[in-house]
């Protein structure tokens, strides 16, 4: 791609408070610099305060529950909306009082493949190019070159009606990319895809990565997060409850998990004693009395230690296993609900 | 570009969409052409033989500019149905996040809407000439006056049109609302008969009736009969009904947001 590829760390993992000053990026390179962001529709809340920094070339993941403020957080930094207070810069631009210039700026997909279904695909192109003012040859040379990327050229020529829900959305990305815009807002790109269009979709947003491309996506998908976004910004009732990396929301809820079960009930006290020195936090015992769940602290090997305790003590193990947190876990931590938990989901 | 250099541009990228389409949707053009084309067949040679028009040399160059005055007026409820159409999926909010003139996605709409009428209006006049016998009696100035009057005060529609679509919630209901006030608008008025053998309470009603000013001058035009002031207050009528739904339509579009 033309544009260049910015030299970009991954955010390093932040592991000491005075370390998030140091990397604290200055203002200059920020994508996208949010603060107090408060928007009500009517009685309701839809944002309390968002605060949002993204730096330039990052994918950013904002997740929360349907009525968290995503879409509404999504929306004001695109000029659709206007927020009540607050400061919203895109690309150093204010959104409330120059929207044209950061319009000039961004590339929007939002939940419903935004396409023109009586036109071709490259029609669709040519037809945004030209709206972002751009050449009408450079917009349909550029319309072209994106097409062939998002593997659509062979469709290039007919009217989408007849695509496919994946091959939409892809030209949605497509025709949003066609002004090279520095910041992308991706608002649920796969919300509805089969599973095979939303891997394809996922591989595509790990490719704009290269091209340098600010994202920000938003996503009610932990693993979509978890797999595409560098930072993951937790929004619920209209403000961030939480912003760190995957591993680093993870290790909020006290490291890896283990779990143990056994083969005799009668055995539970002491298995409960063996392991409560072994574990960073009270050990939970399941219904039957014979599994037993708890935190350890992350990568410590410590299941050859709990094997060999327990037997030690005389306790049949039947088995052993760790695993990492999810993010359904952080969220469940974080807000007391898991991500689908559809009835709460109206913000207060 | 300047701003209102870059606002007619994008206003010709969105008319371009909708005309782009035309082509493509035969049925949609036959339709809307053989619409017209039946109300001249039907009125001329159903009602021709009863009605009597004072003053036309018959019921023909009487009734054929109403039927052209009532087609180019019901082609404006396209505007309203195609804006319904266009907010229900998700473009409009795309285009809302462009660097573009906002007004343009109504601009545009309206002006592929009056080039389609304009289509429909050359099919009608073929008709209406062969095998009808339809003829320009007035100078063909005249006749190009009063095609220009009718097509002006469709285009005027056209905004109210575009004010309903964007106010009602569906497609369907920008259908019927459009058409329904398109029947008394048409028929009390003297596109068919003249408003003098209408009831007493009607009559002026009919004569008060914009459409019915139109009609009259296009139809003095076409028959080369005196217009007196009618061409000064259809322009008139047209202008402030687009300059006031225009503004309505525009503010509506850019205040309002899709959920």
């Amino acid at each position: 791609m033309e544009q260049p590829v910015n030299d970009r760390k991954p955010p390093t993992t932040l592991r000491h408070p005075s370390a998030r000053m140091a990397d604290m990026p200055s203002p200059n390179d920020l994508a996208i610099d949010a603060h107090g962001l408060v928007k009500h529709f009517g009685d309701t809340k839809a944002l309390d305060g968002v605060d949002l920094q993204v730096p330039r070339g990052a994918i950013y993941g904002l997740l929360g529950p349907n009525g968290a403020g995503k879409t509404t957080t999504v929306r004001v930094l695109t000029t659709l909306l206007r927020p009540d207070a607050g400061v919203a810069l895109v690309d150093g631009i204010d959104a409330v009082t120059d929207p044209d210039g950061v319009r000039r700026r961004i590339g929007l997909t939002g939940q419903y493949a935004a396409v023109e279904e009586r036109l071709t695909a490259r029609e669709n192109m040519s037809y945004i190019g030209r709206l972002f003012h751009m050449p009408k040859r450079d917009a349909v040379a550029r319309g072209d070159e994106l097409l062939e990327r998002f593997d659509l050229s062979d469709a290039a020529d007919r009217v989408v009606k007849g695509f496919s829900g994946g091959m939409r959305r892809r030209l949605d990305i497509a025709m949003s990319l066609i002004a090279r815009p520095s910041v992308l807002f991706l608002d649920e790109p796969t919300t509805g895809l089969d599973p095979r269009s939303r891997l394809a979709m996922w591989e595509l947003i790990e490719e704009l990565e290269a091209d340098g491309t600010t994202v920000l996506l938003t996503t009610q998908y932990l693993d979509e997060a978890d797999r595409l976004a560098q930072r993951i910004v937790v929004i619920d009732h209209g403000h961030v409850i939480a912003n760190g990396t995957a591993d680093e929301l993870k290790d909020r809820i006290g490291g890896d998990r283990l779990r143990v079960s056994i083969a005799k009930v009668e055995n539970r006290e002491t298995a409960l004693a063996t392991l409560r020195p072994l574990c960073t936090a009270e050990v939970d015992v399941s219904g039957d009395g014979r599994t037993f769940i708890a935190p350890i602290r992350a990568g410590d090997r410590v299941v050859p230690g709990v094997i060999r305790a327990l037997d030690d003590a005389g306790v049949d193990v039947l088995d052993v296993e760790v695993h990492r947190p999810t993010l359904d876990d952080v969220f469940l931590t974080l807000t007391g609900r898991t991500t689908s938990d559809e009835h709460e989901e109206v913000p207060v | 570009m300047s701003r209102v250099g870059l606002a007619v541009h994008d206003s010709w990228v969105e008319a371009e969409r909708h005309l782009r389409i035309i082509p493509r949707n035969i049925e949609l053009l036959i339709f809307a052409t053989i619409q017209p084309i039946m109300f001249i067949v039907l009125f001329v040679y159903v009602f021709g033989g009863a009605i009597q028009a004072p003053g036309y040399s018959n019921y023909d160059q009487f009734l054929i500019p109403g039927i052209f005055a009532q087609s180019v007026v019901f082609g404006s409820a396209f505007t309203g149905v195609g804006i319904a159409e266009d907010l229900s999926k998700g473009l409009v909010d795309r285009l809302r996040s462009l660097p573009m003139a906002r007004s343009a996605v109504l601009v545009g709409r309206t002006i592929s809407d009056l080039l389609r009428n304009v289509l429909t209006f050359f099919v009608m006049l073929v008709i209406a000439f062969w095998p009808i016998g339809f003829r320009f009696e007035g100078t063909l100035f005249e006749a190009f006056l009063a095609t220009v009057l009718l097509l002006m005060f469709s285009y005027s529609l056209s905004w109210v049109q575009a004010l309903m679509g964007l106010s009602v919630g569906s497609v369907e209901a920008a259908n019927s609302a459009g058409f329904i006030w398109m029947f008394p608008l048409t028929f009390v008025s003297s596109a068919f008969v003249p408003p003098e053998t209408m009831p007493d309470w009607l009559e002026p009603i009919a004569n008060a009736n914009p459409f019915t000013i139109v009609t009259n001058a296009a139809r003095a035009l076409y028959n080369g009969l005196p217009v007196g002031n009618d061409v000064l207050y259809s322009v008139m009528w047209s202008v402030g009904i687009t300059v006031v739904f225009a503004t309505l339509a525009i503010r509506k579009f850019n205040t309002s947001t899709v959920a």
